[in-house]
Order: C-alpha cells, then structure tokens, then sequence
C-alpha cells in the first residue's frame, strides 16, 4: 500500500513538472506574442499620426484656399457670405409627377375595355 | 538487532545459586535498554535539528541572494504588465473648437558625427555640403578633421534627405531618433500656439518643449502622461481664423498699415474664437527674436495681447455706461460741450465742433471728447478707476498665453481730476485689444464680467454684475446708433446689425515727449447682432493710411472700420449666424407699469 502511495505521489509530482514546464513555455510565448502585438500597435499608431499629420497638412487653410483659386473654373467655389443662407419658405414644393404626354399615348393604346 | 533478553538463564541461575535477587538483573537490563533507547532518540533528534537547520539557513540564504541581486540590478517594468498601448508620443496634440488638428508630432531623425569612425571626413564633408546648401563645407571639414569626437550636424532630417545621407554610405555619420513639434497649418494661428524646440537632448531622445504661446503655458499638461495624449481643445476655430487672417491681411496692405490684430471672442462664454497679429511668423520655424531695436518690430510679438496702446475713443463707451449706470444722467441728458476744454495747462478739443451741447447718445455717436470729459468729470476719478478695474483693464488679462502676463496696462502715475478726463476718451491709460475685447464683452452681453480664455468652454460664465442689465441694453443700443449714424457708418453689413465704437489714438514717440502728427493706432470695437450680442471683434491697425476723396485719412473710421466689417461678412456665416431682419425699435410706445 505504501509503495503504491510513492509511487502515486512521484507519478504526481512528474506530471506537476510537466504542466509547470508546459505553463511556462505557453506563457514566455504568450509574452512574445503581446510584446510583438505592442509594437505593431506602436508602429501603426505612429503611422496614423504620420497621416493625421498628412491630412491636417493637405487641408490646411491655405492650401484649400489656393485649390479653390486655381479651379474656380471647374469648381466655381467662393467664400461663404451670408447672402447664401435660404429659408425653408424659399424652397419650392415638390412638383407633383406629372405624366408626360408621350407616354400617356403609349398608355392609351394599351388600354382594353373588358367584356 | 539482536534484543537483549532482559532475564538471561544463565546469569539468573548463577545468581541464585549465589543466593542474589534475580530481579536486580532484570532492572539492570530494563535499565540499559532505557539508557540505549534515550540515546538513539537524541541522535535521531539532533538529525532532525540539523537537516532543518540546513533548510532554513538555504532558505535565508536564498532569499538574502535574490534580495542583493535585486538591489543591485538596474530596474526594469514587469514585461507584459503594460499601461496600455495608448501613450504614443511624448507631447499631446493641440486641436482647434471643432478636433481639427494644430500641432502635432512626427517621428524624424536627427544627423550626428563620430569623426573616429570616419572613413572618408572630407568626402563625407562635399557630400554633405551638397545635400545641405546651409550648411558649409569648409566648416564640416574642419570638425571632421580637428579632435572633435561627436558632433550634431542636424536636428530634424525629412526622410529623402536620411535616405541621400544614407547613401553616402559612410559609418561615421549616424541617425538618432527625434519627435519634433508640426504645425501643419503654417502661419495660421501662430501666435497662439507659440513654437516649440528641443530641451535636453540626447542620441536616442530629446526632449521637446514649448518656447512660447499656449505650447509653454500649456507644457506641463501637454507633457503629462497621466493625460493618455488626450489633445489640448483650445477655443480657435481654425476656418475662421484662417479666414480672419487673410482679410486682415489684405485690409492691412490696403490701409498701408505696418501691423494689425483682431481679437473674435464670444460675449457669453470669453471664448476667443479667432486671435490674429500681423505679421506673422511660421511657428515651425519661429524666427529669432530681435535683439535690438524695438521688440514690437518683430513678427513675434503678438499685438493683440502684448501691445498696450492707447486705444482711444472705444474707451468713450465705458464712461456713459458707468454714468447711466449710477444713474447720474439718462441718454438724453445735454451735456455742455463748448470747447476747447481748458485744464490748467491741458486743452481738450474735438476733431469737429459739433456745436453747444449734445445729448449722452450723441457725444457717443459724434465721439465727442470733450463731452465725454464733462461726463468724466461728474463720475470722478476713484468711481472711475474702480469700475475700469471692474472690467479689468487695470491689469494684465487672464488669457493663457505666456505673453499675457507682458501685456501690463499703463496707468497714470497718479490718477487725478485730469487723468480721469483724458482716460475718459482712452488717453492715458493703454491696454491692449485683449483687455478692450473682454470689457467690451463684459459690458455687453447682459453686465456680467468675462474673463477671456483660449480654452474651449462648455458654457455661458457667470461672472459678477458689472453693469445692470438695461444699461448694458442701452449701451448695445449707442454701439448700433454710432455705425447706424455716427463715426461707424461704413461698419454695416447688412443682416448682422454690427455695432460698434471707433477709435483714433495719436501714436506716442518712443523716446517720450509727446504723439506724432501722422502715426495713429486705429481701433474698431465692435459687437454683432447689436440687438442680441453674440460676439465681439476688435480691430486694430497700426498706422493706417488711406488716400480718399482727394485726401490723407487715418481715422478708424476709414481705416479700422471697413477692415472689420469685411471681416464680420466672412465670418460671420461661419460662425453660424444667419443674416436677420433687425427688429425695430418700439418708435412711441414707452413700456410702463402699473
């Protein structure tokens, strides 16, 4: 019986080892991965700030305003002035859809009197 | 083991034969075996001692090894307990009111020597004289020669030229890691941010801080990395900053002014939704400062918050606020105003004659000095100080800017009978567009003080009671009154109902003694809607001069005014403000109660 009980706890103990060692190998790698993950995030927040940076710089004031110049032709942009404010009252209601009369002769010939 | 029998036969025969005690054999047996038993326990038990003495001292032992070895280790974070990835640079950002972006950092190298391991030094010194055209070859050649062992070359590099300097392909020249400040916006703006440069440095960091502006007021909260890079909101609104900027611009050139600022700031909440001092300056590449001549030459110095001039008849405002507020007079009091006004040695006059008397609204809408000088008169110095301090003009204001602290008024050195009379009309007393703004906001926007900030704020102050409410009604009422009909009438601009004050204030010499006859400082204090104020803007030019209608002007309201009011069209739909029908005033009914 005894022998039985060392021989239970020496099987126990080396099984313990085992999973220890595993546990510890598991998480070393774990470790490896997040500091890995780190610096990937480390990397792209810096390239987000690269092109924060970027987009701040190509919309810069003045920037949109030389464009705005340069293709007044196509583009026909101006400064906002308050001559450029509506009311709602000055909005028109929508025209009802008023059947062309090109179609209504198409219509009208497609119509058939039931018996 | 062989057990001793405790009686042996052979020795108790013996015994009785010779007529003993056989038990006497027995007890001594007993007795041995006692003795033997008591002796094997203490060799056991003195096993034990040792075995656990020998434990515990490995125990110690090991703990005192680990301990020494952590004392003498250099300290290190847990690895994989980290704060977060959140913190990415060492400087917050600055955004303006609506998140967009004014300074940011970007991650650059910077260029440094080690001579030592050079291979080439005067090869390497053509290569790079030719990719930087500042910088000297025969200089480089005489470092990389002489008993220098490091030396920096450049702090900040764009990646095409690490990339040309890569390509020399010489090991003497290294990279090191730099964050340096961006300002994408240019000039926009500059005088609020301030700049920044580099503190302490070293090959793989270097410290960045705030030389000027909001960037040094603000540089230990942009620093803090309690803060997790949360950005610095200030209250700017950059597309009307921008946009105030390029009309001052070009209002400055018409008006052949060498300088201009603007101050925009919300009546209710202080804030300055646009600050501009021309000319301005790139604060990625802030100029030095001068080292002689007068500091407001420079580009740097912002005039909005540092200069303190006289600012002139805008002043006259304050004087009929604090007189119909005591109540001393109502609007349409005459007041006497046959000049000139003599005062010991001093005259007081007026630019126009404007005849005998005039009521309180005209001598604000005629700008009449020397009826604001009676009313000056009446209200006495001391009441008169204390409610110029009320507003806040006797010290400097409370914007976040390190310059504000610059911007100290000039006071009289003694406040007499005759200081009050000049400063009535914004003589002798010099504060700077800031203060003028935030006392008029103060005035306006029902008679509560505001204090201005370059924060974003999340509501109206409530500051203490300045003036009553209908007084401040009827002041907003004489600033209509005066761009309506008087001195203003160029400040118009039709849907808004601008109100506003001129002033023109002769520039002081330099070197005392006296105003020059043909340098002013114009100013345009003014407020829009007039029957709802929203904001207020102040303009200020700095020795205008315009030719028109066949001759010289340099008053406000042909400099300052049009200027202002150009502006007022272009921000104002920015601001969000809708032209409107201004209501008219009641003609008639008087509004009783019974």
């Amino acid at each position: 019986m005894r022998s039985f009980f060392y021989i239970l706890s020496a099987m126990a103990v080396m099984g313990l080892a085992y999973w220890a060692y595993q546990e510890n190998y598991k998480t070393q790698q774990a470790v490896r991965e997040v500091k890995r993950l780190h610096r990937q995030i480390g990397r792209e927040r810096e390239a987000l700030v690269v092109l924060n940076a970027e987009w701040a710089y190509l919309n810069r004031p003045d920037r949109l305003r030389e464009l705005a110049e340069i293709n007044f032709d196509r583009l026909g942009l101006l400064p906002f002035m308050p001559d450029q404010f509506g009311r709602v009252d000055q909005i028109a209601f929508p025209v009802e859809n008023l059947v062309s009369l090109s179609n209504s002769i198409d219509v009208s010939g497609e119509v058939k009197v039931q018996p | 083991m062989t057990r001793t029998p405790l009686r042996p036969l052979a020795r108790i025969l013996e015994a009785r034969q010779r007529g003993e005690n056989p038990d006497a054999i027995e007890r001594e047996n007993i007795r041995l075996r006692h003795e033997e038993m008591r002796d094997k326990a203490r060799v056991r038990a003195e096993g034990r001692l040792l075995v656990l003495g020998v434990f515990f001292f490995c125990a110690f032992f090991l703990v005192g090894l680990r301990m020494t070895h952590l004392s003498g280790s250099a300290v290190e974070e847990p690895n994989n307990a980290y704060l977060g990835p959140s913190i990415t640079a060492q400087r917050a950002d600055i955004t303006d009111r609506n998140g967009r972006i004014l300074a940011t950092n970007l991650v650059t190298n910077s260029l440094y020597a080690q001579p030592p391991v050079m291979v080439d030094r005067v090869g390497a010194a053509k290569a790079l004289a030719a990719i930087f055209p500042d910088l000297n070859e025969d200089r480089l050649i005489e470092k990389f020669t002489g008993e220098r062992t490091f030396i920096w070359i450049k702090r900040k590099l764009s990646p095409e030229q690490m990339q040309a300097v890569h390509d020399i392909g010489e090991p003497g020249l290294l990279f090191g890691p730099r964050e340096m400040r961006l300002y994408p916006n240019g000039s926009v703006a500059a005088h609020v941010l301030g700049g920044a440069s580099f503190g302490r440095e070293d090959v793989h960091a270097a410290e960045v801080i705030g030389t000027a502006g909001v960037e040094k007021t603000f540089d230990e909260y942009l620093r803090d990395p309690a803060n997790n890079g949360a950005p610095l909101q200030l209250s700017l609104d950059l597309t009307i900053q921008a946009a105030a900027e390029q009309v001052l611009n070009g209002g400055m050139r018409l008006m052949k002014a060498k300088g201009a600022a603007a101050v925009l700031m919300d009546v209710h909440t202080g804030e300055i939704v646009s600050l501009v001092s021309l000319p301005d300056f790139d604060p990625n590449d802030r100029p030095r400062p001068l080292t002689e001549g007068v500091a407001s030459d420079s580009p740097l110095f912002n005039r909005a918050v540092q200069g303190v001039y006289e600012l002139g008849s805008t002043f006259k405002i304050f004087t009929a606020a604090q007189a119909l507020d005591a109540r001393l007079m109502n609007r349409e009091t005459m007041i006497d105003i046959r000049g000139p006004l003599r005062w010991g040695r001093f005259r007081i006059s007026d630019f126009h004659d404007y005849g005998a008397q005039l009521s309180v609204s005209d001598i604000i809408v005629r700008s009449s000095n020397i009826g604001t000088a009676r009313i000056a008169q009446q209200i006495g110095p001391a009441r008169q100080r204390a409610f110029l301090g009320s507003l806040g003009l006797l010290e400097p204001t409370p914007v976040e800017m390190v310059e504000a602290s610059g911007g100290r008024p000039l006071l009289p050195p003694n406040w007499s009978e005759l200081s009050a009379m000049t400063i009535s009309y914004g003589h002798g007393l010099s504060t700077s567009p800031m203060h003028l703004a935030a006392a008029y906001a103060s005035l306006l926007n029902g008679g509560t003080r505001v204090m201005p900030t370059l924060l974003l704020q999340d509501g109206p102050q409530h500051g203490e009671r300045v003036v009553s409410t209908e007084t401040s009604a009827i002041v907003r009422d004489l600033l209509r009154q005066v761009v309506v009909r008087g001195t203003a009438s160029f400040g118009e601009v039709p849907g808004y109902a601008v109100g506003g004050k001129t002033g023109t204030a002769d520039k002081p010499r330099e070197n005392g003694g006296g105003y020059y006859e043909d340098k002013v400082i114009a100013t345009f204090a003014s407020v829009f809607p007039a029957n709802d104020p929203k904001y207020v803007l102040i303009v200020t030019l700095d020795e205008p001069e315009v030719h028109t209608l066949g001759e010289m002007r340099r008053t406000a309201g042909w400099t300052a005014v049009p200027v202002a009011a150009e502006i007022i069209r272009r921000v104002a739909p920015l601001l969000g403000l809708r032209p409107q029908i201004e209501p008219s005033p009641a003609s008639g009914i008087t509004l009783t109660s019974n």
